[in-house]
């Protein structure tokens, strides 16, 4: 078909005028009779699609506040980091952790780091990576026993308690355990001030003996990267 | 040849027969405008609307080979620069076409302003000309985060960390604006919606009210001083204006905007080829913290004021202020939509620009050299100068070595090299005596955190000695005058009894 043949062949489009206005004027009279019921039927329409709009709403509202109004407790869980050997006495060292929730797409950005204060024997600090003035990540320095802030130099001492600077609190500090000879915290979501690191009431709640429920939270979780655990 | 041209007639008037645009479109281009509104200061709006086309044609570029996946969205922007040909210029127009229209707009804001040109009837161009402001630093914000590089993530903890002071709902309004518990994949499908569907969509549709409100209401006629701007005559008086003095708007008065549209557009080639494509930055790994993260420019006032504000007020202004400034901007125009337009009669405005224009100015500097962040390698980077090493003692030079290893010189220059948080200390013992730098080194102060905990005795003793010895150009060392008196004996009461 060549385009020639697409077109129509005359140009007899435009319609006239005068025909239109003809046309209008020898209105058919129960054409107008039946108004009132075409505008009842109108209105009626409307209010279908009003009601459609309404079905519609309620799983659209539900998908776009899906990730607002999950909670804390439930993203987080318990994150092996390592065994104790991992960190002497008196030292603070940087980990990293695979989040417990992530997705294949997230790559790198599921690998989150926190720092790790051990006290001595069983007694540990675990910092949030995240400066608690906007969330930068904050560096230890180990001589001048000081974690900086690089984005508004917010300073915190050795224990994560605030030192100087816009921060005004400490430092976010995840919950830990030390069992079977590894160090463990929940973790899961960004601390922020409106959810700081640590859980309210314990994620896994477990009658029984203290070993029990120990060896019950402890068992080896599955680190894959799409198994929400 | 008027074979071709019958042709061509031909052919329009095919399409004008169905389309029927045309001639309302060369009527409205032509329409008379009063002969004082042909100027060079009313060219910005134009210009805005060329450079948002500009935007939109280089963003479906740009869409073609972008990945928009936390974990390709950082390697498909290094293929665009490196293995697609001209894909860095392509990054560049867009990344230099966001600069150029933040500016443009602010400006064409200014010039309204203080052209009295939101007055009646043109409040609602305004009002709308406000959200479109609103919008386009919606689109440099989320345009920042989709080149998904170390400051974009944690651009999003800095954005997502001042959402949750929100009172009552900060926590679920970090969780929608990061749409799960941490930054990952879905923070950035969120903002690659925003981005490229949501915003844009709304600041078309809004562009369209506000150019049509201009042709219906005309371009504000130029301010003279002493024209009132009243209710009830405005439009008459503009009528008649348009018709004694009217002009064709194409191309009497357009030549200006179309000079200046083709001059922006050179300008942002221009940077687009010297200056190249902005970032990206390292990988969006959190995992690396070896980084100081800051905004994009036309934010950088924003980071300043953070870094500024006392940690009690920064909750309450980051809230508040907004409301008040975007409010204060939505209902000047109801407020004040008549009278005097011109800029000589108006010295508030005149005030309010020039205050605002400065607060901007100067935390943008500040912004881009951060004197508030402590310099991270500073300790071991900037060597003690050997001028301030000659003539000291043992201990003295010991002090000055404690003094790199306890790193205080990520926040204290010493000979010019240093952090910019705490004072410089080239001259600290000739306005402290030994005993204040003592008390001031251990326990802190004044934005200083104590180093008690991290120096022992001896290292606290050299540390200060050669403290005390950093003078400046030999000043008189700072003296406290009640212990030279405890020095000779009790206070003699002969120096008091004249009293």
């Amino acid at each position: 078909m060549t385009p020639s043949e697409q077109l129509p062949t005359t140009d007899h489009t435009r319609t006239d005028p005068a025909v239109e206005t003809a046309a209008e004027t020898t209105k058919d009279p129960s054409i107008a009779a039946g108004h009132s019921r075409r505008v009842f039927l109108f209105k009626l329409a409307l209010a279908v699609n009003g009601l459609v709009g309404v079905v519609l709403a309620i799983p659209i509202v539900g998908y776009l506040l899906g990730p607002a109004l999950k909670k804390t407790s439930g993203e987080n869980s318990w994150i092996n980091l390592g065994p104790l050997s991992d960190f002497p006495e008196g030292e603070t060292r940087l980990v990293n952790y695979r989040n417990p929730i992530t997705n294949e797409w997230d790559g790198q950005t599921g690998d989150i780091p926190c720092w790790v204060r051990r006290v001595s024997g069983d007694t540990f600090q675990v910092f949030a990576i995240n400066c608690a003035h906007l969330g930068c990540p904050v560096r230890w320095f180990a001589q001048s026993k000081l974690f900086l802030c690089p984005c508004h130099g917010g300073a915190y001492y050795a224990d994560g308690s605030r030192a100087s600077g816009p921060p005004e609190r400490g430092l976010f500090e995840y919950d830990h355990k030390v069992s079977n000879g590894t160090l463990m915290i929940s973790a899961g979501r960004m601390p922020t001030l409106a959810n700081e690191a640590k859980t309210v009431t314990p994620l896994t709640q477990i009658n029984g003996s203290p070993a029990a429920r120990l060896n019950a939270i402890d068992q080896p979780q599955p680190r894959c990267s799409s198994c929400q655990t | 040849m008027p074979d071709l041209k019958q042709r061509s007639l031909e052919v329009y008037n095919w399409f004008e027969a169905r389309l029927g645009l045309g001639a309302p479109l060369i009527e409205t281009a032509e329409h008379e405008v009063p002969a004082n509104t042909a100027s060079w200061w009313y060219v910005f709006g134009s210009a805005a609307t060329v450079i948002l086309i500009l935007q939109i044609l280089t963003g479906v570029l740009l869409a073609l080979v972008y990945a928009p996946t936390a974990s390709n969205a950082w390697n498909s922007l290094q293929f665009l620069d490196h293995n697609v040909k001209l894909g860095w210029f392509l990054r560049a127009m867009h990344g230099w076409g966001s600069d150029f229209m933040v500016a443009i707009v602010l400006i064409h804001m200014v010039q309204v302003f203080l052209f009295g040109a939101y007055k009646f009837p043109r409040e609602l161009t305004w009002i709308i000309g406000v959200f479109l402001l609103l919008l386009t630093l919606g689109m440099a914000f989320t345009g920042q985060v989709l080149r998904f590089d170390q400051d974009a993530y944690w651009g999003l903890g800095i954005g997502a960390s001042i959402l949750s002071r929100v009172p009552l709902i900060g926590g679920p309004l970090v969780g929608l604006m990061l749409g799960g518990p941490i930054i990952a994949g879905n923070t950035l499908s969120r903002f690659f919606a925003l981005h490229v569907f949501v915003i844009p969509g709304m600041l078309l549709g809004l562009v369209g009210l506000h150019v049509w409100m201009v042709l219906r209401l005309g371009i504000n006629d130029w301010p003279m001083p002493g024209r009132l701007v009243k209710k009830s005559t405005y439009q008459r008086e503009y009528h008649e204006l348009e018709k004694k003095t009217g002009i064709p708007f194409v191309p009497d008065a357009a030549w200006k905007d179309a000079a200046f549209a083709a001059a922006i557009m050179l300008a942002v080639i221009a940077c687009a080829l010297w200056f190249g494509p902005f970032g990206p930055s390292g990988q969006p790994d959190p995992t690396i913290i070896e980084t100081a993260p800051k905004p994009d420019y036309f934010f950088l006032w924003l980071y300043a004021v953070l870094a500024y504000l006392p940690p009690a007020l920064e909750t309450p202004v980051l809230f508040i202020m907004p409301v008040l400034g975007i409010g204060a901007m939505i209902l000047l125009p109801l407020l004040s939509g008549e009278g005097e337009k011109h800029v000589s009669r108006r010295p508030a405005a005149v005030l309010i620009v020039s205050v605002l224009a400065v607060s901007l100015g100067v935390f943008t500097h500040l912004g881009t050299y951060t004197p508030w962040s402590p310099i991270m390698n500073a300790w071991t980077s900037d060597p003690i100068p050997v001028a301030y090493l000659h003539n000291r003692t043992p201990l003295e030079r010991e002090g000055a070595l404690v003094l790199q290893n306890k790193q205080c010189r990520n926040c204290h220059s010493i000979g010019g090299e240093g952090g910019l948080r705490g004072p410089a200390l080239d001259a600290v013992a000739g306005h402290m005596t030994e005993d204040q730098i003592i008390r001031q080194v251990l326990q802190g102060g004044g934005n200083m955190p104590a180093y008690g905990n991290a120096l022992n005795p001896s290292e606290t003793t050299a540390l200060v000695k050669f403290l005390t010895t950093l003078r400046g150009n030999d000043l008189q060392p700072a003296i406290d005058a009640s212990r030279h008196l405890a020095l000779n004996g009790e206070a003699t009461p002969a120096t008091t009894s004249g009293h």
